[in-house]
């Protein structure tokens, strides 16, 4: 649908390689924001004062750059290769998919040993898989490894690698590129797959009063047989974290964005809690501590070269983040605590 | 103490949503402090300034977190059944056959798929919760609500019954030091933490924020009283334990030789505390900023993380008496 | 050691000998501190205990104000804490990532009000059930006998007393030492060979040399210290796993092929340049050590110590680990320091040249 999503969900960025998504993202941002910096870790920091310079009040926008893939671990003399997933891959997935190898891009596809073929019975681990290049050579040890997928229509719905989290580099982008009343720090962050490693560095920097991670999220609503949760539907407006593995959403900002939401007529679903992490993980810890939430768009096969996400919930995300910075998001939370 | 460890027990209060309890406490707190302050994680911290003119004072952080493990709802289904995650290290044997309650009271039963004659362990994703409803729509409960464990209160004599002993039988204790405590050469930072059962979050924060001089924690901690138990030697009814060391953190020597020496100067019985499972707020603190030399005082307490808990009125009696001791006292040079 | 002695093997062993049988678990470092102290304190400006026991030796460099790189190596040992007194015997628990499988019959030093020694007790495999001989032996099955009465016992030995690995380090045949906590001592020799070796040159750039504590609990020494020196860049010292059987060829190192340079997410890639460029300069061998997610190292913590920190990673193969047999090639050791000594005069007088592209 859109140039700047398929240039980002094509890009190729593991966790400790995301110089080319931030090559785009700075290109991009350039003319929107009024600063944009590199710390020493890699995040890509964007710096808008806001219309409103009395009221001091700082929010981050978090979205991560690096999405899932491999680092190659020895290269073989037959053009073989063995490597580790860097961050959270589903093993049962690779075997038959192609990839892309190194920045001399190697194209390659992922085998497994003949005896690993013929037991079926437990999912191959990694370290047992291998990739064959066919010996093409310009591999290192250290080489990311990234997943081969075009970005096309599906039907209605939009196919791609990496939407976790390029969607939400693209919302952030393009939330950058608005006008709010409050100081807006945009983070295009690293490694969060293997830690939330750089957006706790850069909250540290930033000291935001508040702070959002957009992102691209889980959706499991294929058909079941118990009547149990979907984690998120696609179609069905931004998901917003109560809780998951990392941390527990500031429920002041829950109910900013959920009445906001209802407001402007938006729709939206609460992400089934206690699944997977986010940068709100590190970043609500940084220094004295700062009220975070996640809203994410619902994606499925996250995690896998395609997943699938719906136009709408990406239009809607923005939709909703806008109308909640220029609204009560864009001002200090109210002081105290009460029921919310 | 013992009626304000029932009090605070039946307080509503699981990880990130401790408005209730902290209410609770703050009513207790009236008289005691200089200043009371909510951060932004939601800890709640009352200062207690030294006494004028005094100088050879520390700046001490006691924590006792108010937060309760408990369960969230994750989806609720047509015929009105709930799935659920935990929130914190639940002992999810114990669940079926306890009962949950949710802020708006609606009560909540565990069920298991499957019959009942075919139970063995159950897995997380096989239970569910029964909160009285017979559809989606009557259900007084939506995802994201969030529901602690609730038996009520009971004693034998001086063994405490409660499902969440750990940790406000803590939070009794430092309110109960500030009670007795007359005066204090150091500068004095209470804080009853939020969400330390999902992580020690609250105390992380709190811990950068205020930058204390030394952390010490006041929470529960494991006995090896009971049949077939890890071997440890921290029992029930024989005072306070002075952690050694726990999963994650090692106390600084001269932390717990203060508290050592104190009781002992005070015939204070007391044990020391080697915890192969779990930790404290004073984990976290102790690596914030440059590092805290930091101590926990810990009330021994049998099953922790189920919803029967059990602990001894004199072991808290105990931890009382030795932090208002140490308190009162200056800190070793 | 003597700014006027060149470091040889010889030198090298007997530094490492004496390190890795001074005691040290996590957590009650004071008598190796003390003994890294002996040897640091000539070699640094001065000498720095924190809160949690780091020692910090600060070496100034030439420029004023000066950059300030900090090295990490970690002084703490894995071991073992007592938790009960039971009939005349000790209950234990683990401190850091004991193999439990090497603790049956290995002798232990028990650091109670004296030193006492002891060794791990077990029931012979005589008294046996087939079904019980063919399991390893749990940690509860395992008992520690000091050969004293119980009466006397309590009187030298309380809960929460350390224990530590009784064993004196040797040399093996090619070149190799083997002994008990080499992870991390090995490093520390690298850390002081080092500074010996930069005695003799200018260095722009101010040192801090943290020798950390409480590595093997979760890095907690070098958080601390590392928010304390606020270093302009960061290098861990530290072991990794060398060939032997058993161990994936992709994951483990070769004996003897000079340090692993650190390469992965968690560390710097430009900074990795500056040290691959200064081994090749210095024709000094090395491997790759390919790390894909978490190094485990105190890189691990400094790489992201308040708004983030460039850091490398130096380790040394050593076969065994987290046994009382870790085993290592003296020669990897001293190539370790001349790369960490030159690498530290390579550093930029312009932080900028650290700056990240977009290549990366």
């Amino acid at each position: 649908m859109n140039e700047l999503l398929k240039k980002l969900s094509k890009a190729r960025g593991v966790a400790g390689h995301e110089g080319a998504v931030r090559a785009i993202l700075r290109e991009e941002l350039a003319p929107f924001v009024e600063e944009l910096s590199v710390d020493s870790i890699g995040n890509l920091i964007a710096h808008k004062g806001g219309s409103d310079a009395a009221g001091q009040h700082r929010v981050m926008l978090a979205a991560h750059m690096d999405e899932v893939g491999g680092m190659v671990m020895r290269a073989n003399s037959d053009g073989t290769v063995k490597f580790r997933s860097v961050g959270g891959l589903d093993p049962r997935i690779l075997p038959g998919k192609r990839v892309t190898i190194g920045p001399q891009s190697v194209p390659g596809v992922i085998l497994r040993a003949p005896h690993a073929a013929r037991s079926g019975r437990r999912a191959v681990p990694i370290s047992d898989l291998l990739i064959d290049t066919g010996g093409a050579g310009g591999i290192e040890p250290g080489d990311m490894i990234t997943f081969e997928s075009g970005y096309e229509q599906y039907g209605k719905l939009l196919k791609g690698k990496a939407f976790d989290d390029r969607v939400g580099c693209y919302i952030l982008a393009e939330l950058l590129k608005s006008e709010f009343p409050c100081e807006l720090v945009g983070v295009f962050t690293v490694q969060e797959e293997i830690g939330l490693r750089g957006a706790g560095v850069a909250a540290y920097t930033v000291q935001p009063d508040v702070a959002v991670a957009l992102e691209g999220t889980v959706a499991d609503d294929l058909p079941k047989q118990n009547d149990v949760s979907p984690t998120t539907e696609l179609g069905k407006g931004p998901a917003i974290s109560v809780m998951d593995r990392s941390a527990h959403a500031d429920r002041r900002l829950v109910r900013i964005l959920t009445e906001t939401a209802s407001d402007h007529g938006i729709p939206w679903q609460i992400k089934q809690p206690g699944v997977g992490g986010t940068d709100v993980g590190t970043i609500h810890l940084a220094r004295a501590g700062v009220p975070a939430v996640a809203v994410a768009v619902p994606c499925r096969y996250i995690h896998t070269p395609a997943a699938l996400m719906d136009p709408e919930d990406v239009k809607n995300t923005i939709q909703l983040m806008s109308k909640a910075l220029s609204g009560p998001l864009g001002r200090p939370l109210r002081a105290g605590w009460s029921e919310a | 103490m013992r009626a304000l460890i029932e009090e605070l027990c039946g307080v509503f209060g699981p990880s990130g949503q401790e408005e209730r309890i902290r209410e609770a406490i703050i009513n207790h707190l009236d008289g005691l402090v200089d200043e009371i302050q909510t951060d932004r994680l939601g800890n709640l911290i009352a200062v207690k300034r030294p006494a004028a003119g005094v100088e050879k004072g520390k700046r001490i952080m006691l924590a006792a977190h108010m937060d309760e493990i408990g369960i969230m709802v994750t989806h609720v289904d047509a015929q009105g059944f709930c799935r659920f995650t935990t929130i914190g290290g639940v002992v999810t044997n114990a669940l079926i056959g306890s009962r949950v309650h949710f802020a708006n009271g609606v009560e909540g039963a565990f069920g298991l798929e499957g019959s009942p004659i075919a139970r063995e362990r159950p897995a997380p994703q096989k239970l569910f919760l029964d909160v009285g409803a017979d559809s989606r729509e009557n259900a007084r409960v939506q995802v994201g609500d969030s529901a602690v464990f609730r038996s009520s209160f009971g004693a034998v004599g001086d063994r405490l019954f409660a499902p969440n002993l750990d940790d406000r039988i803590g939070c009794a204790v430092l309110i109960q030091t500030l009670r007795e405590l007359k005066s204090s050469p150091h500068e004095l930072l209470a804080v009853f933490t939020a969400q330390e059962e999902v992580g020690a979050r609250g105390a992380t924060t709190a811990g950068y924020g205020l930058e204390p001089e030394i952390i010490l924690a006041i929470d529960v901690t494991a006995t090896g009283d009971f049949p077939q138990a890890t071997p440890m030697e921290v029992a029930l009814g024989k005072g306070p334990a002075i952690k050694v060391m726990d999963r994650r953190m090692i106390s600084h020597p001269k932390v717990r030789g203060w508290l050592e020496s104190t009781a002992r100067e005070q015939d204070i019985p007391y044990q020391l505390e080697v915890l192969e499972f779990g930790s404290t707020d004073a984990s976290a603190v102790q690596v914030s900023r440059a590092g805290v030399p930091a101590g926990t005082v810990s009330i021994p307490c049998r099953y922790v993380h189920t919803p029967s808990q059990v602990a001894d009125y004199n072991d808290a009696c105990g931890a009382v008496r030795l932090l208002v001791n140490a308190l009162g006292g200056e800190y070793p040079q | 050691m003597n700014s006027d002695k060149k470091p040889q093997g010889s030198d090298c062993f007997s530094l490492l000998k004496e390190l890795s049988e001074t005691p040290g678990v996590s957590g009650q470092e004071d008598r190796i501190r003390a003994r890294v102290s002996e040897h640091l304190a000539p070699l640094v400006d001065e000498l720095h205990t924190d809160t949690l026991g780091n020692l910090t030796g600060h070496r100034r460099g030439s420029d004023s104000p000066a950059k300030r790189v900090m090295l990490a190596a970690h002084m703490d040992e894995i071991g073992l804490i007592v938790t009960r007194l039971e009939k005349g015997f000790l209950r234990f628990a683990v401190v850091g990532g004991v193999d439990v499988g090497a603790l049956p019959a290995q002798e232990v030093t028990v650091h109670g009000r004296a030193d006492l020694p002891g060794l791990i007790a077990s029931r012979p495999p005589h008294v046996l059930s087939q079904e019980e001989r063919e399991k390893p032996f749990a940690q509860a099955d395992l008992f520690i006998d000091v050969g004293l009465p119980a009466g006397e016992l309590a009187e030298y030995v309380s809960v929460g007393d350390f224990i530590s690995i009784r064993r004196c380090a040797g040399r093996l045949g090619n070149g190799y030492a083997s002994g008990k906590a080499f992870d991390n001592r090995v490093s520390v020799v690298v850390l002081l060979q080092a500074l010996h070796i930069l005695q003799q040159r200018s260095h722009a750039w101010d040192i801090f040399a943290v020798v950390t504590v409480q590595e093997e609990i979760g890095l907690r020494g070098a958080k601390t210290a590392a928010f304390q020196v606020q270093p302009d860049v960061g290098i861990a010292l530290d072991v990794t796993y060398a060939e032997q059987q058993g161990a994936t060829a992709e994951e483990a190192l070769p004996m003897g092929s000079g340090p692993a340079i650190g390469l992965g997410p968690n560390l710097h890639p430009v900074l990795r340049k500056l040290l691959v460029d200064t081994a090749g300069r210095n024709e000094i061998p090395f491997t790759n050590e390919v790390l894909p997610g978490n190094s485990g190292t105190d890189a691990w913590t400094m790489q992201v110590s308040r708004s983030g920190i460039p850091t490398a990673l130096i380790s040394v193969p050593v076969r065994n680990m987290h046994t009382p047999a870790e085993t290592v090639a003296l020669k990897d050791i001293e190539r370790s320091a001349r790369l960490l000594a030159e690498t530290i005069c390579e550093l930029p007088d312009d932080l900028s040249a650290l700056a990240l592209d977009d290549q990366a």
